[in-house]
């Protein structure tokens, strides 16, 4: 036994030092500098995932700690347009370098947008307080060590200040045109007292993936974010959310996934202020060679605040879904309110869903409920449709769709939540023809 | 319009027959009505003919038109003209009854080879429907079926009907869970849609939904078999002497 285990540490640690020897030396100038040199020690200290790692055992990480990332095939079909139809100030990298061309300029009321890149040039910056910190807040108790390597080496992102209410959303488009990249990104964005703000993210964004993204939301402030996944099979990803909220802040994020070979979103939340309100929400559709992991982790630290995790997928031909949730609410923490769902339509009997559904409760005057199910199509549904003439693949889809609406509708924007809709749907369609 | 011969059905996953031999025929513009104590058959026969899974044909034929129901997909069957009406309507949580209506029409008239009808054509079709059948919008934009009485569900299976203008209706127990307004309601709706091109099933317990709805033929059906055919005195003789007296005179 003492063997074994020696054999998985050093195993972590042959594959951690191979992924640090392939990226090189960190940046040591500008005021990024101190963050990316702890953050690296945090790597060093905990190692990169391993499969024997408690949050890594319903997926593999190995293709997203491999010194180089595996050729992904580029995604030759036509993917729906999203979020065209919405009044935007929209960002674009491809292959995870920015496309200034392609670009808005980053002039919004009541924001300053920047770029990592060119803001940590300077020895002083705003964002020095955060780059790194909540992502470092968020290693205990579990440790997330692609993120602090995403802290070490990512040399660019947005950093996005909030001081009023934005009157358009920022979109971020992620493209891809290159079979082999292997992209970082990290973004920062702080949300003054009583600042709202929409943040919204499509694209497929590289053949490898790795993204942070902290958001320190103050008192009364709030925050929106509405992501699309591409359709791109090939791609792997692994992307990270740290939220920090205070007192009567409002976090809302929701994130639709479809397709992608390997898709791992981890999303930290710390409700630090009393009667914050923090909703995570995903959809996935997964088709075959599929594989989709949301491990979300929310700690209640304050009083009265409300929790809410709704995530659905629906996994067909061998696709693979993965669930790992957590509540924790600390002492003190009373009046909490926590609510969890994770389900999963199972088309076929190749698909798996997996779920990890966790609370940890320290306060005794809390409200705290979790569920987790498993089924496949409605068949007595299927048939009415059907005995009305609906033909039983539009009639599966129309099914699947209404399964997936629950995680749609906790988008608040109905404009966001149409352009979702809308995108699911053509999928679906596609797929049929 | 309907023809049914000698029709046998056992359940596919166990050793129980429960059509023994049914021979029917509904003709275009008439209204048959099935009666028949519990367990005979009659809900069973509207799901074969309508294509529910879990039966086996094992003897016979059911042809619509001339068409072999029996080889057709549920759907194949609907855009051919059949409807049921069920007994116990379908709660699909998330499907707009108004998306599910509409999906429906435009995929029979997709089938049949027609135009699709728009958005705003279908609102102006739907609202007229409805308004007969005293179905509020609210009605229309909540899920089908789901937080619906039992009224309601039976006015929207009849609301799907009006809609989807079948040429052969299958009612199967439309009266079960009706109070005297809502059976008055839904007949209306029945019989709005009588006419010399549609044939009509009504399977009912009860002669009551038959003073709304007047049949032509009045069948009893006992043991999987039609056991008894005659006009609408039948049905007045049923209710006045239950079902034994007549299963004794046909045993």
């Amino acid at each position: 036994m003492a063997i074994a285990r020696q054999t998985h540490a050093q195993q972590k640690q042959d594959a951690t030092a191979a992924r640090l020897e392939a990226l090189g030396p960190i940046s040591d100038t500008g005021w990024t500098a101190a963050a990316r040199a702890s953050a690296l020690d945090r790597v060093v200290q905990s190692g990169l995932p391993h499969a024997r790692d408690e949050y890594w055992k319903f997926t593999r990480p190995e293709a997203l700690t491999a010194p180089e990332p595996s050729e992904a095939a580029l995604f030759a079909a036509e993917e729906t347009p999203i979020f065209q139809k919405i009044d935007r100030v929209r960002l674009v990298f491809v292959d995870g370098v920015f496309d200034a061309d392609a670009s808005d300029a980053p002039d919004l009321a009541g924001v300053r947008i920047e770029r990592l890149a060119k803001a940590a040039e300077a020895d002083i910056h705003w964002a020095k307080s955060l780059y790194g910190t909540l992502e470092a807040n968020g290693q205990a108790p579990v440790s997330r060590p692609l993120a602090a390597l995403n802290t070490a080496f990512a040399d660019d992102g947005v950093l996005i200040h909030v001081t009023g209410k934005a009157d358009r959303p920022v979109s971020i488009a992620y493209e891809r045109r290159d079979g082999t990249a292997d992209a970082m990104l990290h973004h920062v964005i702080k949300l003054d007292p009583g600042a709202d703000f929409t943040l919204l993210e499509n694209g497929p964004a590289a053949a490898r993936f790795n993204k942070v993204m902290e958001v320190d939301i103050a008192d009364g402030a709030a925050f929106h974010h509405v992501r699309a996944q591409g359709r791109d099979h090939e791609r792997q990803a692994a992307t990270h959310i740290f939220a920090r909220l205070g007192q009567e802040s409002v976090f809302k994020s929701f994130t639709l996934t479809a397709n992608g070979r390997l898709t791992r979103n981890d999303c930290v939340i710390d409700l630090t202020g009393d009667d914050a309100v923090a909703h995570v929400a995903g959809a996935c559709v997964g088709d075959g060679d599929f594989h989709h992991d949301d491990t979300v982790f929310v700690t209640h630290d304050a009083v009265n605040c409300e929790s809410r995790q709704v995530f659905k997928k629906v996994l067909r031909n061998g696709a693979t879904g993965v669930f790992q949730g957590k509540i924790l609410v600390r002492e003190g923490a009373q009046k909490t309110d926590g609510y969890q769902i994770s389900q999963s339509l199972l088309l076929d009997g190749d698909s798996q869903f997996l779920a990890k559904p966790e609370l940890e409760i320290y306060a005794d005057d809390v409200a705290c409920s979790h569920g987790s199910t498993s089924g496949a199509i409605d068949e007595e549904a299927l048939f009415y449709l059907r005995s009305r003439g609906v033909p039983e693949d539009r009639a599966t889809d129309l099914l699947t769709l209404a399964f997936l609406a629950e995680a749609v509708q906790e988008i608040e924007d109905e404009a966001l939540a149409g352009e979702i809709l809308t995108r699911l749907e053509a999928w679906l369609e596609r797929r049929r023809a | 319009m309907l023809t049914i011969k000698n029709l046998h059905v056992k359940l596919e996953d166990e050793d129980k027959q429960i059509l023994k031999g049914v021979d029917l025929t509904v003709e275009a513009g008439k209204v048959h009505a099935i009666m028949g104590p519990n367990g005979s058959g009659k809900s069973t026969l509207s799901y074969v003919l309508s294509g529910r899974e879990g039966y086996e044909v094992t003897d016979g034929s059911a042809e619509l038109e001339g068409l072999d129901l029996l080889d057709m997909d549920p759907e194949e069957r609907a855009a051919a003209g059949l409807f049921l009406a069920f007994q116990y309507p379908v709660e699909i949580p998330g499907v707009g009854n108004m998306t599910f209506l509409r999906t429906a029409l435009n995929a029979q008239r997709k089938a049949r080879g027609e135009d699709e009808m728009s958005a705003a054509d279908f609102l102006k079709f739907i609202r007229e429907k409805a308004k007969t059948l005293k179905i509020d919008a609210d009605m229309l934009k909540r899920p089908v079926n789901v937080g619906f009485s039992g009224g309601e569900k039976k006015r929207n299976e009849i609301l799907q009907m009006a809609v989807l203008q079948p040429r052969m209706c299958i009612l199967d127990e439309t009266d079960s869970g009706l109070d005297v307004d809502a059976m008055k309601l839904v007949s209306d709706g029945v019989n709005a849609l009588r006419d010399a091109g549609r044939g009509f099933l009504v399977i009912t317990h009860y002669q009551r939904l038959l003073d709304h709805i007047r049949p032509d033929v009045v069948h009893i059906m006992a043991g999987g078999r039609i056991v008894k055919t005659g006009g609408p005195e039948l049905a007045l003789e049923v209710e006045k002497n239950g079902y034994a007296d007549l299963m004794a005179e046909s045993a």
